[in-house]
């Protein structure tokens, strides 16, 4: 105790508090820094020495086969999100809803759908045309499955219908975390229930929404690739099908890899925005707006 | 004469209440509460909590469901259609039809949170009356200047302080222009030394000839503005009648009770 205490007088102190000060040394820090780094330039070192040609990887970044994928992927990633948005929140409202069958349907697609495999989900949608050889409406109109469900429509249902059961969860949460009190004080105003839902509750419910939804579009874009298996067209499949006829495996896996990354940092930026939009009235803007206007006055 | 027959006598009122209870449970949060209010008149409603006054007051605009009784408001039977003998549920959309007649102040402001004071005012005429932005939001100014807030239009309600909020709430519940104010205990969630901002805006309310009911603490404000008090206890109105009766000389050793453990 006596070693690194320095007992004091009162008398002391005003000298003591003009004294310099010796800021501690963070030892540990400095030789973690420096371990990590060596790692790193030994990876560098080995992929540069590695047998990769990346003229191969900077001829085939925009080769057309690849960008008719990324375009695949990304028009995949909004469908099927906008699919499971939309179900999410029909699904949320649902299973919050007094009425039981609406409540038991709900419960019944989130534990589906959140209960098998994703992969499984979209063999099932493929091969639909084996339980319903057609579809449709009997005397109106009918189809054939095997021209309606393709490989859009399979991975479009597979994906969506599954996102939609982890989105209504994380919407649900959204709701409840709106206070009882706002929809209080919109049915005095006159609202009725969905006018409230839409006006009050929703936006509010938004700034708990978004990060994981935010989230949720990233996985989705990496997701798609599962789609592969059913020939769907996108990116990863199209790197497939150029390195089975040239056999650059690793190059064109590094292209795809390339794309994704340029994506998901893209739509990271958006998210940064789109959650400060959703904060109004709300935590850091609101300390940054008081702040301003502080100083203004 | 009983409250009943008083509410039938005077057919002018603007809210009659009759033989209403309320049960949450076991819980009798009502029992067989009749009151009736005349236009133009400040009705306090005083008693411990747990007394039902608030819940007597959210039956009024229909937040809470009643359980027996019925009640009037501006002439019509609330929640229900009367059709010969028989009573039919109103829709939801009905029921926020009703409650236009009605503006109500709560304890915990209840602003919109994602909305700015002016949005705050001009959300209800916007969405429910559908009338012109250009219009209301004039009309919003007005009211924001008339409880002293002009200047913070634009401010979110998390950068109010409570007495703030609670005025841009009474201003928001009367941008939709109501026949009748509720105010469930509006102060009671401030600090003390913005008690006074909100209950001058009230006193200048209730000097406008609104129909005001408040359920209140703050029995210096009910002795100088109530038209009327009524107390509460155990779901039940044990004492009623002017101010200077009911705060000054209680009648009932209930009130009296309560008076003193309040003043204390």
């Amino acid at each position: 105790m006596s070693a690194i205490t320095s007992p004091v007088s009162s008398r002391d102190l005003a000298a003591i508090a003009r004294m310099r000060i010796v800021p501690r040394r963070f030892y540990g820090r400095w030789i973690a820094a420096a371990a990590i780094l060596g790692v790193l330039g030994w990876l560098v070192l080995a992929f540069a020495k590695g047998d990769i040609a990346w003229p191969v990887v900077a001829q085939f970044f925009t080769a057309p086969a690849i960008l008719s994928g990324l375009s695949n992927t990304l028009i995949m990633t909004v469908c099927a999100m906008a699919l499971g948005i939309v179900l999410g929140v029909v699904f949320a409202i649902m299973y919050m809803s007094p009425n039981p069958v609406l409540r038991g349907v709900a419960l019944f697609y989130i534990w589906f759908f959140r209960g098998t495999p994703l992969l499984l989900q979209l063999l099932l949608w493929f091969n639909l045309a084996l339980v319903f050889p057609t579809i449709g409406i009997p005397g109106l109109f009918s189809w054939r499955t095997i021209d309606v469900i393709g490989p859009f429509m399979a991975t479009l249902l597979g994906l969506g219908m599954n996102q939609g059961a982890y989105t209504a969860e994380v919407v649900r949460g959204g709701i409840l975390s709106v206070d009882a009190g706002q929809t209080e004080a919109a049915k005095a105003v006159g609202m009725t229930r969905l006018t409230t839902l839409r006006r009050i509750v929703l936006p509010q419910a938004m700034r708990v929404i978004i990060p994981p939804v935010g989230n949720e579009v990233i996985s989705m874009v990496k997701l798609t690739s599962v789609a592969s298996v059913i020939q769907y067209a996108e990116i990863l499949r199209n790197a497939q099908t150029i390195y089975y006829a040239n056999a650059r495996v690793i190059e064109l896996l590094i292209v795809a890899a390339g794309w994704y990354l340029i994506v998901v940092t893209v739509l990271q930026i958006g998210q940064y925005f789109l959650e400060r939009h959703f904060s109004k009235g709300r935590g850091e803007r609101r300390a940054r707006r008081v702040a301003v206007q502080e100083d203004a006055a | 004469m009983s409250a009943v027959e008083k509410a039938a006598a005077s057919d002018d009122a603007i809210v009659t209440i009759a033989h209403v209870s309320k049960f949450f449970g076991p819980l009798k949060a009502l029992n067989n509460v009749s009151l009736s209010i005349q236009p133009g008149t400040v009705q306090c409603i005083i008693g411990p909590s747990g007394s039902g006054k608030s819940t007597l007051l959210r039956c009024i605009n229909q937040l809470e469901k009643i359980d027996e009784g019925a009640i009037s408001v501006d002439g019509a039977l609330i929640g229900y259609r009367r059709v010969g003998e028989t009573l039919h549920e109103l829709t939801d959309a009905e029921i926020a039809q009703q409650r236009l007649s009605t503006g109500m102040v709560f304890q915990r402001f209840n602003l919109f949170n994602h909305m700015t004071a002016l949005q705050n005012i001009i959300e209800g005429p916007l969405t429910v009356l559908r009338r012109p932005r250009k219009e209301i939001v004039a009309e919003a100014m007005a009211l924001l200047e008339r409880v002293g807030l002009a200047d913070k239009r634009d401010s979110y309600p998390s950068e109010l302080s409570g007495g703030q909020q609670q005025r841009v709430a009474i201003a928001r519940a009367l941008a939709m222009r109501p026949k009748l104010m509720l105010f469930d205990e509006p102060t009671s969630a401030l600090d003390p030394e913005l008690v006074g901002e909100v209950l001058n805006v009230m006193r200048d309310l209730a000097a406008t000839g609104m129909t005001m009911i408040v359920v209140t603490h703050e029995l210096g404000f009910a002795r100088e503005v109530a038209s009327d008090v009524v107390f509460m206890d155990k779901g039940e109105i044990v004492e009623q009648g002017p101010p200077q009766t009911v705060l000054v000389a209680p009648s009932q050793p209930r009130t009296r009770d309560f008076i003193a453990a309040v003043l204390k």
